[in-house]
């Protein structure tokens, strides 16, 4: 007789994203709580809602041709997120790791609700992929957000500005004004998905208690690394 | 007024889509695509601008879509969402603006392949329904019905072989080709059975010869133009089919 396949149910670990605008300090919190974490003793696997290279091809060619329209966009970025699911988010969830993603689905319904999509038809889309034990929404007033943006002297990208909106002509204006339309997504989305909101517009260790005290009911009985790969 | 099938598309108006939509589906072998091409030449002798259009025809991600199947690396979900990238980028860049023009756009397969496909592989009905709740609700959708076992010699007649997908390799039916052919083509038979009834297909026996089946399309056809067709029944029936089944045999299946 073949040994017992090892049990595969449903999600064993945990998945907390981190949500918010552009500068509102989520990838700075989320880096360290990875490293709190792990040096805890936890197993811990983190991502980025970063485009892969389908998605930034095919972006780069759809905007020279004009081609991206609302709904190709959405879909797109729908694809790229259901790749990164099927890779690198169910399989260690499954394994039981602590699962962080910087940005989630909830980015999407924001950025696609923003662009004049339909929510219900967004969600649907995004079925496949669970609800997180824990979503940090970290709100900023949209001034803080353009200054943190234009002090990291990065460029800001068409499709960042909502530039395809015609919202403004001035790439910094239409930023701001796109900043604006997903911020008040974010705040709806706060109250319909129970967003875990943090003040962010504060220094980064106050901030960063404030995202421990929430994370650490979630640790309760979870087995860390060494009980797991020494029986 | 047109619709889609519930969800609106950001940024089109419906108002001026003049043009008539019409859809053929069925497995490949079915005689879809000569069925469309006789569709056409009758549609544009009698001076019906006709656009044709088909799945994996779009430049924006139809090249991802070829590796992604030369490799085998993409999950089913992925997978899903890809395709429907690529109808969504047809839809409004092609499908649409031809009606806007006032052409007939004819569709070598449409929407309901690609949620059969899906749904085969484990999606939901009701999320691949959703999911493309925005496409554009056809004049008629006319289904080509052919048996597993009719689809299977025209496929090796027509290839020499099975195709991988077209098999439903990736779903471990069987490790046998030929027979999980003929179940993943049984599958496939049973989703279209249920959208024929959610949306109203046009079925027609397509086990025979293409200039019969030929005949009962444009009489399902007709309907749409009304009175500015000139002739209705025609000489399908007796001639010999104008430009028969075309070799095809450096096209694989889609």
């Amino acid at each position: 007789m073949p040994e017992a396949a090892p049990t595969l149910t449903g999600p064993t670990g945990r998945l907390i994203v981190l949500e918010g605008l552009d500068g509102s300090g989520k990838s700075t919190q989320a880096r360290l709580l990875m490293k709190w974490l792990q040096a805890r003793g936890y197993r811990v696997f983190f991502t980025e809602w970063n485009s892969s290279e389908l998605v930034s091809e095919t972006i780069r060619r759809g905007k020279k041709k004009g081609l991206l329209t609302p709904t190709t966009f959405s879909l797109l970025h729908a694809t790229d997120f259901a790749d990164r699911f099927e890779r690198h988010i169910q399989p260690p969830l499954r394994a039981g790791y602590i699962v962080i993603c910087d940005r989630y689905a909830f980015t999407a319904f924001a950025r696609d609700a923003a662009r004049g999509c339909d929510p219900p038809w967004v969600r649907n889309l995004y079925r496949f992929a669970p609800v997180p034990d824990l979503t940090f929404y970290f709100r900023v007033p949209v001034a803080t957000s353009l200054k943190r943006k234009l002090a990291s002297r990065q460029k800001i990208s068409y499709y960042e500005a909502g530039m395809d909106l015609g919202l403004a002509d001035d790439i910094v204006a239409s930023y701001e004004r796109f900043q604006a339309r997903l911020k008040r997504e974010y705040d709806s989305l706060a109250e319909t998905d129970h967003f875990t909101v943090i003040e962010a517009d504060r220094p980064v260790e106050q901030i960063l208690s404030a995202v421990r005290r929430e994370v650490r009911p979630l640790l309760t009985g979870f087995p860390k690394m060494e009980s797991l790969i020494h029986a | 007024m047109r619709k889609t099938y519930g969800t609106r598309i950001p940024g089109f108006s419906r108002e001026h889509l003049r043009g008539h939509l019409i859809v053929v589906e069925g497995a490949d072998g079915s005689g879809r695509t000569t069925e469309v091409e006789l569709l056409r030449e009758w549609l544009e002798v009698q001076g019906h601008p006709v656009v044709d259009t088909g799945l994996r025809r779009s430049t924006l991600v139809s090249e991802q879509i070829d590796q992604a199947k030369q490799g085998h690396t993409l999950g089913t979900t992925t997978m899903a969402l890809l395709y429907a990238v690529d109808f969504a980028d047809q839809l409004e860049n092609k499908i649409l603006p031809s009606l806007a023009a006032g052409s007939t756009v004819l569709a070598d397969r449409y929407i309901y392949t690609l949620m059969g496909r899906a749904v085969v592989r484990g999606a939901s009905r009701e999320w691949a329904r959703k999911l493309y709740s925005f496409a554009l609700e056809p004049d008629v959708t006319i289904l080509l019905d052919a048996r597993p076992e009719i689809l299977l010699h025209r496929a090796i007649a027509k290839y020499g072989s099975l195709d991988y997908w077209e098999s439903g390799m990736d779903l471990s039916l069987s490790r046998d080709r030929f027979e999980s052919f003929f179940l993943y083509q049984r599958r496939m038979a049973e989703e279209f059975d249920w959208m024929s009834q959610e949306y109203g297909f046009v079925r027609t026996d397509a086990n025979r010869p293409p200039n019969l089946v030929h005949r009962d399309v444009r009489r399902m056809v007709a309907p749409i133009f009304g009175a500015r067709l000139a002739e209705i029944e025609g000489p399908a029936a007796e001639e010999p089919v104008p430009r028969a089944a075309p070799a095809r045999t450096s096209a694989r299946p889609g």
